[in-house]
């Protein structure tokens, strides 16, 4: 396989902060007939996290969680309405429009779907060179090696698919054109939102598989957007939990898996559908009920007191800051979860 | 197999013919449904599993070439007009799609649609018709059902409009229930509330479900029997404790091994199958998936495996499965 140019070497995931989002506060004003303001949808509400270089940060929650919103107002993509966010020490919030391109280079999205992510009237080479000819890095001759190289690294050969369009490919090869489309300017950082989510099993493991050969090969940062926490496991250093625009829970992937602060963590965790059941039949007890409430009309307080077992007069008065417990983690509940030691609770609660 | 077999399908074939192709949607499947039992079918999309579940529900186009046998309550429906086919459907069978949005007309408040799907089968005014759809909302636990019954589709959520769907499904007391994929467009929490209350209904009034999906371990965690389908071919057949106790297809075996799973490390590769599923459009001698199979042997391509059953209640089609020397 050819080597990149200038591809640096893997960053440990200990490295310096890339990006640091802080107290970032997205809104939509929603409009009625005529224009008149029918209401504000708080999106994303006070949110705030790093992201160490090298390293990748999962999202999760349900859909109306603004999870897909907040990757947008990273990328500024509209910029969020308060808050920073800072990328390799600038605000991207106050930089002007134009000085927002260069910035742009080292930060990439890959979307759900690839074919609406796709012109499809281009060609796959045409596809992945754009961003190239929209920086203007290199010659033409240059610009064609490296489409053909980073087609190479995503398991695309050159020859065979360069010319096609994307309604001659696959779901699964589109979506590695769509990666090739991102990793050609050698971004620092990735920000992919539900990227497998439109595959089929065996084709997202392989597009999954990607996403790790190319992280440690070039040292990617990934912002990892996904509803399906197992999902998410597989890919991420950190992972942070989101319900209704607000932050639950962040922290080292294994911790929060094992041991879940957030009720609503635990809640999510409880829903997934256990591949090897005990006994062919799983207990409805642990799954919670409800739906989300809208977000036009946030609850009082916590947000998830509604549908929370062990909410209380305070969680309605109070609005539970995020906090510090142990050394990494953080969670904004009032009544967090008790730590489990005992392995055998711990056992059944993971299956 | 038995006479108490609510659905019997045996070898049904379905082709579809367009401009001078030839597509092998379904090629020779056969399975049973027994009263009250939960039936998973599993596969990748363009598998067939959607497409018999059309020919069961008798909703394929005319475009479509039968052949084989489905037989409910040992009557035959391959070959019956659309007229018994409207009548069969809703009293026998019914069907929860995937996109609950377009299941339901955008422009009619749910009510009227419950009660329409009610009267077309059951003889009651409206009047009546409205009581029960009533409690059909609250069967499907739709808070405030009565205040409901005049919202539009639009007014509910994607949790919700699926309930009225199953609502609607319910109408008639049908005795098998198909969801195809009917959780699959919602969140994990939604899901998991929609598959309970699914259970729950099957074990209250005793219907039949057969769930269509590509989540093998939705299926793992709801179904009695799962049923692996790969290139219009079942492959793997067994009751899902024996399926996961041990896989035989390697087929089956590479779609678990894909599913990430919550009790792996971060950061593992998966184990991956290359290539794609075969073109439908040729029946190519051999296994079907023998171009993929990582444990593929030159008999493999030139002769078909039968779907046979080789241990009790566990079918496999494989000349070479695994498990045979090792464990899983």
């Amino acid at each position: 396989m050819r080597q990149a140019t200038g591809a640096g070497p893997a960053a440990a995931p200990s490295g310096g902060i890339l990006l640091e989002v802080r107290h970032l506060v997205q809104e939509f004003v929603l409009r009625d007939h005529g224009g008149v303001r029918g209401g504000v949808l708080q999106a994303v509400f006070d949110v705030s996290f790093e992201l160490r270089a090298g390293e990748t940060l999962g999202i999760v929650g349900e859909t109306g969680s603004g999870k897909s919103t907040l990757a947008r107002s990273v990328i500024q993509a509209p910029p969020p309405k308060h808050g920073e966010v800072i990328f390799e020490g600038t605000d991207l919030v106050r930089l002007r429009r134009r000085a927002m391109k260069p910035v742009r280079r080292h930060m990439q999205m890959v979307f759900q779907d690839p074919f609406r992510s796709l012109d499809p009237r281009w060609t796959v080479a045409g596809i992945v060179a754009e961003p190239l000819i929209a920086h203007g890095v290199g010659s033409r001759s240059e610009r064609r090696e490296r489409v053909n190289s980073f087609l190479d690294r995503v398991g695309l050969d050159p020859a065979g698919y360069g010319k096609r369009h994307p309604r001659e490919l696959s779901g699964g090869q589109a979506q590695r054109v769509a990666i090739a489309r991102a990793l050609v300017l050698e971004p620092k950082l990735i920000i992919c939102d539900e990227p497998v989510s439109s595959l089929d099993v065996l084709v997202q493991a392989q597009v999954l598989n990607l996403f790790e050969t190319l992280r440690s090969e070039m040292g990617l940062s990934y912002l990892f957007i996904a509803h399906d926490l197992a999902l998410v496991k597989q890919v991420s250093d950190r992972v942070a939990v989101m319900y209704l625009g607000k932050l639950c829970e962040i922290g080292p992937v294994r911790d929060i898996y094992r041991e879940p602060l957030h009720p609503y963590t635990l809640a999510l965790l409880n829903s997934i559908p256990d591949p090897s059941p005990p006994e062919g039949k799983r207990d409805t007890a642990r799954v919670i009920s409800g739906e989300p409430p809208s977000p036009l009309d946030p609850p009082s307080g916590c947000r998830f007191r509604t549908r929370c077992p062990r909410a209380a007069d305070r969680c309605a008065a109070e609005v539970p800051e995020l906090r510090t417990l142990g050394d990494l983690r953080q969670v904004a509940c009032h009544f967090p979860l008790p730590a489990r030691n005992d392995k055998r609770a711990e056992r059944e609660f993971v299956l | 197999m038995t006479a108490a077999a609510l659905l019997e399908v045996s070898d049904l074939c379905v082709r579809f013919r367009s401009r001078g192709n030839v597509v092998n949607a379904v090629q020779g499947i056969s399975f049973t449904v027994e009263p009250g039992q939960t039936v998973a079918i599993i596969g990748e999309s363009g598998s067939g599993k959607t497409v018999s579940a059309y020919a069961i529900m008798g909703l394929l186009p005319r475009t479509a070439h039968v052949s084989g046998s489905i037989s409910f309550k040992g009557v035959q429906l391959v070959g019956r007009s659309e007229k018994d086919l409207r009548d069969h459907r809703g009293r026998n069978v019914a069907m929860v799609f995937q996109d609950p949005e377009r299941s339901l007309n955008p422009t009619m408040r749910i009510g009227a649609q419950i009660s329409e799907a009610i009267r077309c089968h059951l003889p009651l005014d409206r009047n009546d018709a409205h009581e029960r759809a009533v409690e059909l909302l609250r069967l499907v636990r739709l808070p405030a059902p009565e205040r409901r019954f005049y919202e539009y589709p639009h007014q509910l959520s994607g949790g919700m409009r699926q309930r009225v769907v199953i609502a609607i499904a319910l109408a008639c007391e049908p005795r098998l229930l198909i969801a195809d994929e009917a959780t699959t467009a919602l969140d994990v929490t939604t899901q998991a509330q929609i598959m309970d209350l699914l259970l729950d209904l099957q074990r209250q009034l005793g219907t039949a479900l057969v769930m269509i999906s590509h989540d093998l371990a939705l299926a793992a965690s709801y179904a009695e029997e799962v049923l692996v389908m790969y290139a219009g071919r079942v492959v793997e057949r067994a009751r899902t404790r024996d399926l996961f106790g041990s896989v035989r297809m390697p087929y089956t075996r590479a779609l678990l091994g894909a599913i990430p799973r919550i009790e792996l490390e971060p950061h593992v590769l998966l184990p991956v199958v290359g290539g794609r599923p075969p073109d439908l459009s040729a029946i190519m001698p051999g296994c079907s998936f023998a171009p993929r199979c990582p444990d593929v042997q030159q008999d493999c391509r030139h002769h078909t495996p039968a779907l046979e059953e080789h241990d009790s209640g566990h079918w496999w089609a494989c000349w070479h499965p695994c498990g045979e020397e090792t464990g899983p």
